[in-house]
Formats: C-alpha cells, sequence, structure tokens
C-alpha cells in the first residue's frame, strides 16, 4: 500500500472539518453580534464584566505589540539624541573614539549637580583623554530643574555648554537656549583658571557673566551650576584623565 | 468608496457644525488645557490638532463601531481605555518613527487623553451613529479644533516673537520651510501673550470676534427671510 494517499485524504478531511468548524464559528459569532441579541445581553452584569475584560485585554495586547515594534526605535532615537548633544560640546577634531563607547560613572552626590552619580563621557584622541563630557543639572532654576551638557578639554576649560531642557519663563528665562540667545557661548574657553572664583556669577553679584534684563535668577543659577561642574571635573580630573584599571588591562 | 455622499446634506451639516456652529473652542468652550498649553506658536498648535485629529477619528470610528457591544453602564470606562490606548501608540510611534516632532510636541502628547473633545465625541455622537458619519465627525471635529488652535497660535506668536510658523519644517518636513515668516524683524516680544494669562485673553477677543460675525448673521437672515426669494445667501456667507 502507497502511504502517501492515505497522508493526503486525512490531511484533506482535516482541513475540511477545521473550515466546518470555522463556518460554525462564523455563524455562531454572527447570530451572536445581532443588535437584537446584544441588546438583550448588554443589561446582563456577566456580560458587562466580560466586555469591559475583553476590551482591557485588547488594548494590553496592542499596547504590548507596539512597545515591542517600537521599542529598539526609541533607543536608538535616544543614543542619537544624546550624540548629537555631545557632539555639540566636544568639536570632532579632538576625539576619534565613540563617545557612548567610552564612559566612566563618578558618584556625584556631593557635588549638587542633580544626580548621585554622573556618566562622564570620555572623547579620546590615540587612545588618550583629550576631553570629557558630562550631563549635569542646575535643580534649582527659577522654574524647576535645568538640565544641562558640558564639555571640557582635559585642562578644564570649557569647550562647549548647551540647555538640554528647561521650564523657565518664555521669553525672559530661555535666553539660555542656544537658540534664542547666543549667551551660553560665552561660557566658551573659560575655566577656574582664567576665571576668579569670586567672578564665576552673574555680572550683579560681581561675576563676569551676563544677567538678562528682567531675568536674573535663571543665568546665575546656570552659571553656578556650571561652576559645580568645573569644580567636579577638578576634584576627579587624575582619574578620569587615567583611568587605570581599564587602561591597565589593555 | 463613493466620496461624493461627502457633500450630501447630512455631512455638510457634519463638516459646517464641527468647523463653525458648533465649533470644538469657540462655541463648545472645550479642551481649553491643551489649547492653551500649546498655542505659544502655530507650529506646535498645528502639530498637536494634527496628532488630536488623529487620535479622535480613531477613537470614533472604534468606538462606533463597538457601540453595539458596549452597555451603557461601562460606555465611559470603556471609552476611556480606548482613548488612552490610541494616544499610547500616537505617542510610541512618533517617538519612533517622527522623532523630531516627538521633541516638540512630546510634553503634550499624553495630554491628548485629557482632551474632554474626544471623550465628548464618542459619547454624544459616535456611540449612536454609524462608523462612516463618526469618522468623518472625529475629522471635522479635529480639523475645527486644529484651525481654533493654529488661529490663536498664529495671533500669539506674531505678537510674543514676531514670527509665523517658526520651525514649521521640523514638524512637516524640509518643503514647509517657507510657512516660516519672520513678520516683525528685530521685535523684542510682548511677553504677556507668551504665557498662559495672555492665551486667555487672545482667546477671548477670538470668542467674541465669533459671536459677532455670528450675530451679524442671523441680523442678515432675518432680513433676508423677510425677502424670501434671496433666502439662499446666508447658508452660503456661513459655510
Amino acid at each position: 500500500m502507497n502511504p502517501e494517499p492515505v497522508k493526503e485524504s486525512t490531511l484533506n478531511t482535516a482541513e475540511k472539518e477545521i473550515k466546518v468548524v470555522l463556518i460554525a464559528i462564523r455563524e455562531k459569532l454572527a447570530i451572536w453580534l445581532e443588535p437584537d441579541n446584544l441588546a438583550r445581553l448588554r443589561p446582563q452584569l456577566q456580560y458587562q464584566t466580560y466586555i469591559l475584560a475583553g476590551f482591557a485585554l485588547a488594548a494590553s495586547i496592542l499596547l504590548g505589540f507596539a512597545d515591542l515594534a517600537t521599542k529598539n526605535a526609541i533607543q536608538l532615537r535616544l543614543e542619537e539624541d544624546l550624540k548629537s548633544k555631545l557632539e555639540e560640546v566636544i568639536p570632532a577634531e579632538l576625539y576619534d573614539n565613540n563617545l557612548l563607547a567610552e564612559t566612566v560613572t563618578l558618584p556625584s552626590a556631593e557635588a549638587n549637580l542633580g544626580s548621585k552619580q554622573t556618566i562622564v563621557y570620555l572623547a579620546k584622541m590615540a587612545d588618550k583623554v583629550n576631553a570629557v563630557s558630562f550631563k549635569f543639572v542646575a535643580p534649582d532654576g527659577y522654574a524647576g530643574p535645568i538640565n544641562l551638557v558640558m564639555g571640557l578639554d582635559k585642562n578644564g576649560e570649557i569647550l562647549g555648554v548647551r540647555v538640554i531642557s528647561h521650564t523657565e519663563t518664555p521669553g525672559l528665562g530661555d535666553k539660555i537656549e542656544i537658540k534664542k540667545s547666543p549667551w551660553i557661548l560665552s561660557f566658551n574657553g573659560k575655566s577656574l583658571d582664567n576665571v576668579t572664583y569670586e567672578e564665576w556669577t552673574v555680572k550683579k553679584d560681581g561675576g563676569i557673566f551676563d544677567q538678562f534684563s528682567g531675568a536674573t535668577i535663571t543665568p546665575r543659577k546656570v552659571v553656578l551650576a556650571i561652576k559645580r561642574g568645573l569644580e567636579f571635573y577638578q576634584v576627579h580630573r587624575s582619574e578620569l584623565l587615567n583611568p587605570v584599571k581599564s587602561e591597565d588591562k589593555i | 468608496m463613493n466620496l461624493s455622499i461627502l457633500l450630501s446634506e447630512p455631512y455638510r451639516k457634519i463638516t459646517r457644525d464641527a468647523l463653525w456652529d458648533n465649533n470644538v473652542v469657540f462655541t463648545q468652550n472645550l479642551a481649553l488645557c491643551p489649547l492653551l498649553a500649546v498655542t505659544g506658536t502655530a507650529t506646535n498648535a498645528l502639530g498637536m490638532g494634527i496628532a488630536t485629529t488623529f487620535v479622535m477619528v480613531c477613537s470614533n470610528g472604534l468606538v462606533s463601531l463597538a457601540r453595539h457591544l458596549i452597555p451603557s453602564e461601562i460606555r465611559i470606562p470603556i471609552f476611556v481605555l480606548l482613548i488612552a490606548a490610541l494616544v499610547t501608540l500616537v505617542d510610541l510611534f512618533l517617538n519612533a518613527w517622527l522623532h523630531e516632532l516627538h521633541k516638540v510636541l512630546g510634553l503634550f502628547i499624553p495630554l491628548i487623553v485629557t482632551n474632554c473633545v474626544i471623550l465628548g465625541r464618542a459619547e454624544a455622537y459616535a456611540s449612536k451613529q454609524a462608523v462612516m458619519p463618526s469618522l468623518w465627525d472625529g475629522l471635522m471635529m479635529g480639523t475645527g479644533f486644529t484651525l481654533a488652535m493654529v488661529a490663536l497660535g498664529a495671533i500669539r506668536e506674531i505678537s510674543s516673537a514676531g514670527t509665523l510658523f517658526a520651525n514649521a519644517s521640523v514638524l512637516l518636513g524640509e518643503s514647509f520651510r517657507f510657512l516660516e515668516i519672520t513678520l516683525l524683524p528685530n521685535y523684542q516680544g510682548f511677553l504677556l501673550t507668551a504665557l498662559p494669562p495672555g492665551g486667555f485673553i487672545a482667546l477671548g477677543f477670538l470668542v467674541a470676534a465669533k459671536r459677532i460675525i455670528d450675530q451679524r448673521i442671523n441680523a442678515r437672515e432675518k432680513t433676508v427671510s423677510a425677502a424670501p426669494n434671496l433666502s439662499q445667501e446666508p447658508g452660503e456667507v456661513t459655510s
């Protein structure tokens, strides 16, 4: 006996059975979906429980799949965002490595930079640290925390500062944004060496940095936060420039 | 699909209602929270309007499709569930594939959930009507909302920054850069209109202007209805 046709016929019958079942289900669903039937069901408590649970289940499944589908893309976008921010504050000719790949995480609870740990991104040229960059926060802005990112060369001189996000008053405090005003560029080239400790504040307080007419608090807090950032770098400078453990292994 | 039904009288009534007679903002005075939050610039207003319209079309369509399934006792939680799921979807997809736009609107997209207009249209219209009119109602109500937001955004942007549709190229792509106009170069800005109170004041003026126009139209309709052979004219003026 040839086994092939037998197999085929069982397959066929199985297919037919499935089709029959499907048709039966479709017919039952059509009857169930009749407006009259639904009108009879709607007042029943049991039906209400099931339908609410059904909608919740469907929504959760949908959102679960949407999350799966977008997770990687969103992660990638956020990394690109961070990378472009870092590239803004560190000139491209100063490094040849991947900024996001080489980082050092330092405790910064005492530095008042807005978080307990600060991730420092190392910009290396020929495997030597040439510049560093890190995000920090001015926690005491006029209308809330001001998120900043700063790039420093190895001597602690500012290469660039940018505001990532803030909630300062539009038209007054938002001149800290590069889009609104070139003010933030006035920090370029400044360091704790070429500006004295007392001068690291706005002009109104005897410093060298401009305040805005109508808004003193915002620029004052930004200047002071940048100063704290510089002090943070000064404290950790040697361990950042000579990351002993990781270098030794290589 | 035959689109000519969109010109038939019931659909024309939906359109006229949504865009003018029963406008979300100017007549119903709904959705003022997102309205005032994002109308600092015309571009943000446009982006928020488009996102809201999209959610409203989808939610109206879904609610209308499922209207026989949903018992009236638990309709509100189901509507909220549907709308919240849709807004989360929009948020995720924008973040993943239209990231620049998401950065501009990011904070405000979750606000769409709290937009009472969407729930309002689901409850007042879509839960009682067939799918096609519901979709059209969502689209038109959303468009009316968008137009009102862009009008308010334009007024606030011009008076506070002297520009119009700044950053439109971020929202709509490079080909829309021509929209970006600087009307008042070297303008120092009128801060009040950039702040929420200024938004309320500008909205007040817009609502008042709409009332005045409506009064004029009504007055003219009365005089015209006295002379019946001209009765077509006011209808054209309204639409």
